[in-house]
């Protein structure tokens, strides 16, 4: 008898807790939708990345690893096969025909092929990955200095972000609206260690992973590294482009400075 | 711990326990630690494994929730060091037939918000952390600059020696009176100290040792822990040992005088029951 009054009074235990956090909850939910709320929320967000830029350098390196420290297991997280008919033709022919197109605030607007990517200065780092879910994984990678290609093109004066345009559809809208894109600042675009790569563990850049380029931007998180990259743009503002805050993930809500 | 007066009515003296800096940030502390970690829950769903060192071992999670395919139905598994344990129903695999399961880490009412949303969990975590870390901040300057610290909460060399008599005297509670009554025992003080001093800060810096930023910036960071997923797995044992100690410290609130200790953390005041044959 005591014991089933004690598991009584467990269930009613648990049943008051249950109903205290779900009001508890609940309110915390209606304050997520109001304005006032995400607002100050966002100002937090502002703290963060104006904390984190003036603690970062362009001289500071995100770690290094060495080939004892691959992980035998890249996870390939987002998309890993893009359906779109132009990339899937590029694709197929190993991407012999496909240019990367960069212009926008640029003196001279340039396309490139593969093979004159290749021609040029490139940088192999090991690094880590850090995915917003919470893994990392730890690759090699080998590409160009995306500082080197803007040294070529030459960015006009008011140009202060440089956007990717990437050929893979993330989101389930069927529209224009689900292609995925991203942005970086300026002192990112120009870091040492930020590479067009179209390597990754010292073999030709698999589709899983963002054939035929993807950015590596490596003192933020894994969203930031845009894969399957065509075309790049340098702005004054992201106020124009698609949501207006600088990405695919940006635009539900994710940070635009991913270094947390 | 001054300023003493009686009060004839409750037949007890009066003493005014905790300083209104102790007080605030007291509450302050525990709104933010709910709020992080209702959002820290949110955001383990989104990958909820741990593991050790640098980078994931997908194959091998030091501890991972998820589900197994049990004939027909799933059901909710949480896996450490290789050993299933069933947690149907809570972690893994919560929810009913009724409103329907819903395969995710930690149940919806754990998490902030309680739907799966790990852009508006981060929001609220690194918007609380901030509050967390002044707070602390102000708590700890406060305390080393007030002597709180040394004069409260630093266990004497003759306390730490006697430390198994009052770990004996506390397996059945029975609560101290008259003078002793005016300050924390050895257990207490320990215990405080090492929520302050230990385990918060580790959060702090287990948490900056998750951001590829900080990581460049201080990569002492990564070496403190042993590497990225290292230092998330510590900040989950951590805020393991938060709840814990919270648990435990609601329970002597509770068993100790439950409007005394509420009206000491919110007034300052806390009557101390006089001491047998004195008065």
């Amino acid at each position: 008898m005591s014991g089933a009054r004690k598991l009584d009074r467990r269930g009613f235990l648990a049943r008051g807790l249950a109903a205290a956090s779900a009001a508890l909850l609940g309110g915390c939910e209606e304050l997520s939708d109001q304005t006032w709320v995400k607002r100050a929320l966002e100002s937090g967000e502002a703290l963060t990345r104006v904390t984190q830029e003036a603690l970062l350098s362009p001289q500071t390196l995100a770690r290094e690893y060495g080939e004892a420290d691959l992980s035998p297991e890249f996870r390939a997280n987002g998309s890993t096969n893009p359906d779109d008919p132009a990339y899937v033709a590029h694709a197929k022919n190993g991407f012999a025909d496909w240019k990367l197109s960069i212009g926008g605030l640029v003196e001279a607007p340039l396309d490139l092929s593969l093979a004159e990517l290749r021609a040029m200065p490139s940088r192999t780092q090991i690094t880590r990955h850090d995915c917003v879910e919470g893994w990392s994984c730890i690759g090699k990678w080998t590409g160009v200095k995306l500082g080197a290609l803007f040294e070529r093109v030459r960015l006009k004066a008011d140009a202060r972000y440089i956007v990717f345009h990437c050929a893979d559809m993330l989101g389930s809208t069927g529209t224009e609206a689900d292609r995925y894109y991203e942005s970086i600042g300026l002192a990112d675009a120009f870091h040492e260690q930020t590479i067009l790569a179209y390597e990754m563990n010292g073999q030709t850049l698999p589709i899983a992973h963002g054939a035929p380029l993807r950015l590596r931007v490596e003192r933020q998180l894994g969203y930031k590294m845009a894969k399957y990259v065509m075309r790049i743009e340098a702005v004054e503002s992201l106020d124009g482009i698609r949501g207006g805050r600088g990405g695919f993930w940006e635009d539900l809500g994710y940070e635009w400075y991913a270094g947390i | 711990m001054e300023a003493e007066e009686t009060n004839p009515k409750r037949k007890g003296e009066v003493i005014y326990r905790h300083s209104a800096t102790v007080r605030m940030t007291h509450w302050v502390n525990a709104l933010v630690l709910l709020v992080l970690l209702m959002s820290g829950l949110q955001i383990f769903n989104a990958h909820p494994a741990l593991y050790l060192g640098d980078k994931s071992d997908f194959a091998n999670p030091i501890l991972a929730m998820g589900t197994v395919e049990e004939g027909e139905r799933l059901t909710g598994v949480t896996t450490i060091f290789g050993f299933a344990i069933p947690t149907h129903g809570v972690l893994g695999l919560s929810g009913d037939a009724e409103s329907g399961y819903d395969e995710r880490g930690f149940p919806w009412w754990s998490t902030l918000p309680g739907d799966r949303d790990l852009a508006m969990g981060r929001r609220w975590h690194f918007f609380f952390a901030w509050l967390f870390l002044l707070n602390g901040l102000a708590y700890l300057l406060w305390s080393l600059a007030s002597g709180h610290l040394r004069r409260d909460l630093t266990p004497s060399r003759n306390e730490l020696k006697h430390i198994g008599a009052s770990i004996l005297e506390h397996a059945r509670p029975k609560f101290p009176k008259g003078d002793e009554a005016k300050r924390y025992n050895v257990l207490q003080k320990l215990a405080y100290l090492a929520v302050a001093l230990v385990l918060l800060p580790l959060m702090l810096l287990t948490g900056l040792a998750m951001s590829p930023a900080m990581d460049a910036a201080f990569p002492v960071l990564l070496d403190m822990f042993g590497g990225r997923q290292s230092a998330r797995t510590i900040h989950f044992i951590s805020a393991t040992g938060i709840v814990l100690f919270v648990v435990v410290h609601l329970v002597m609130v509770l068993i100790s005088g439950v409007w005394n200790n509420l009206r000491s953390m919110i007034t300052g005041r806390y009557v101390i029951e006089p001491a047998e044959g004195k008065s």
